[in-house]
């Protein structure tokens, strides 16, 4: 396997406070990583330094064999990334469905000028019905995001990432505030969307789900990386072990 | 007047009715295109060519203020607009080439007539209409909605912000400058005070008392606002007053500006008993 993202000595700085110190790891095409840790960890920070959203001071992302650390954020979605947010926030202004068509249509918006030229919206709102379907809340499409509940949200922001078609979908936090077949349910999407060959990196609090689903996890306390290896392995850690204990018991209850 | 405000009323309404963007001095580049093609005229161009100019100068250096100001922070663009306004009186204002103080006075006619000249102008605002709608219905009016309602999200769906935030500040603008170059042949005589910082926030009322990217609602505002002065005296007096008013309150009270409340009445005379959210 080749590794399609690379990691590189990874540290950001917010003021004084250090959020990520010297991470590094690389994600091998195909895989489904889970990203664990206590809360303050860092992992949100390492997601959106790969996506850029915030800059790294130090290190590299070198994504598909590329260097994309001093990328723009949407020109690192156009070469495969995706990512879904912890708190979900879709377009309230529009439908279900255009919250999915705009980037179903990713194609149409990459330049401005052309972007005018393109009048037609149907394939687009087709590819996102097929992906509504997909992740089960095709009876909504035509409805306002405003009054959803959350767990139709989530999916409605998995359906979002998907149709960006990434080789690598970082989600954050995506069964938080799930009830558990909620979560098991989404967790088993995630699943079956890995196999469909996108490498998923995941953030997640809730164990149970992450043990069942992922194959590898990385874990980060205070901004460094503690552990990194198959799911067995790194639980059985006494310093991934001493990490939780006491910081995140109600969560790490299977 | 009424033609050339609704132009002029459409033309934020790219800016900030579709891509969400304050604009505090869009008059400026109204008075761009008012002074490009009145000093044009005056030597003796042709009406296509004033027009075309004063539209295009107008464009391109709203292209310059948008590159300056959009890449240095997000809501950067309405300080920046303002002061664009001001600095633009305030070098008019001084220039004795474009007539300072006294402004440019017999500007040669439009050579249209004076239902010619209506008929010019009306024209436009059909143009400038199907162009604000046909920009709404495409790809880039889809981008636009995204950026308007959550940069951050837009950008990691793939959409460039800046690049579509710059196509909807010189689109704008350059159809400022053409209605700036109307309304010189309208009235045939500008002074600086014309383009000020009272005209900006006076475009401004009328693209958000009609509602923020509402082509219709613009419309309807445009004339309203646009002739009330006229009808009644004491709105005239006190212009400025109501219009910051009427601001103040669909800000506060009414987002959506009357498109969205008339969107709204709709939408609860259907669902009657209070089924909404």
């Amino acid at each position: 396997m080749t590794a399609l993202l690379e990691i590189q000595d990874v540290g950001v700085q917010f003021g004084g406070v250090r959020a990520l110190t010297n991470v590094g790891f690389s994600v091998a095409t195909g895989e489904f990583l889970s990203l664990i840790g206590p809360n303050g960890a860092g992992k949100t920070t390492l997601v959106r330094g790969i996506t850029g959203v915030i800059r790294l001071q130090q290190g590299r992302i070198v994504f598909a064999g590329r260097d994309i650390s001093a990328w723009p954020v949407h020109r690192r979605i156009r070469a495969g990334l995706a990512m879904t947010h912890q708190i979900v926030r879709p377009f309230h202004s529009m439908t279900v469905l255009d919250n999915v068509a705009l980037p179903a249509g990713h194609e149409n918006i990459g330049n401005v000028v052309k972007a005018l030229l393109r009048l037609n919206r149907s394939p687009a709102r087709k590819k996102a019905l097929e992906l509504l379907s997909l992740v089960e809340i095709v009876d909504v499409a035509h409805q306002s995001v405003r009054g959803l509940p959350l767990g139709v949200v989530k999916r409605l922001e998995l359906a979002r990432a998907l149709a960006l078609e990434p080789q690598l979908l970082l989600l954050d936090e995506p069964l938080a505030g799930l009830n558990s077949q909620e979560a098991a349910r989404l967790a088993d999407m995630i699943t079956g969307i890995n196999r469909q060959g996108v490498t998923i990196m995941m953030i997640e609090h809730n164990l149970g789900e992450v043990l069942r689903v992922s194959r590898r996890l990385v874990v980060l306390d205070n901004g460094r990386k503690i552990a990194d290896g198959d799911p067995d392995t790194v639980m059985a850690d006494p310093v991934v072990r001493s990490a939780y204990v006491g910081k995140e018991k109600q969560d790490a209850a299977p | 007047m009424v033609g050339i405000n609704i132009i002029l009323a459409l033309s934020l309404n790219l800016i900030t009715g579709f891509c969400g963007q304050i604009s505090l001095g869009h008059a400026a580049f109204y008075g761009i295109g008012a002074y490009c093609t009145a000093l044009l005229a005056k030597i003796g161009m042709p009406l296509p060519l004033t027009l075309l100019a004063g539209t295009i100068l107008a464009g391109g250096v709203g292209l310059i203020v948008g590159l300056t100001s959009l890449r240095v922070r997000d809501d950067f663009l309405a300080i920046t607009t303002m002061g664009v306004g001001f600095l633009f009186v305030g070098i008019v204002r001084q220039q004795d080439l474009l007539g300072g103080e006294m402004g440019i006075s017999a500007i040669p006619s439009s050579g249209l007539g004076k239902i010619g000249f209506l008929l010019l102008v009306l024209v436009f605002v059909v143009l400038v209409t199907i162009w604000n709608l046909f920009v709404k219905k495409s790809w880039m009016g889809f981008a636009f909605d995204a950026v308007a309602d959550d940069e951050d999200t837009a950008r990691l769906l793939s959409v460039d912000v800046a690049a579509y935030k710059l196509a909807a500040f010189a689109m704008g603008t350059a159809l400022a400058g053409l209605a700036g170059g109307l309304y010189v042949y309208f009235a045939r005589f500008i002074v600086p005070d014309d383009f000020g910082f009272i005209m900006s926030i006076s475009i401004l009322s009328m693209v958000a008392v009609g509602g923020i990217g509402s082509v219709a609602g613009v419309l309807s505002a445009t004339i309203i606002l646009t002739l009330m002065p006229e009808f009644f005296r004491f709105v005239s007096d006190y212009k400025l007053l109501i219009y910051g008013a009427l601001l103040f309150f669909v800000m506060r009270f009414a987002p959506g500006g009357m498109a969205g409340f008339v969107r709204r009445l709709f939408l609860s005379a259907r669902s009657s008993s209070g089924a909404g959210p």
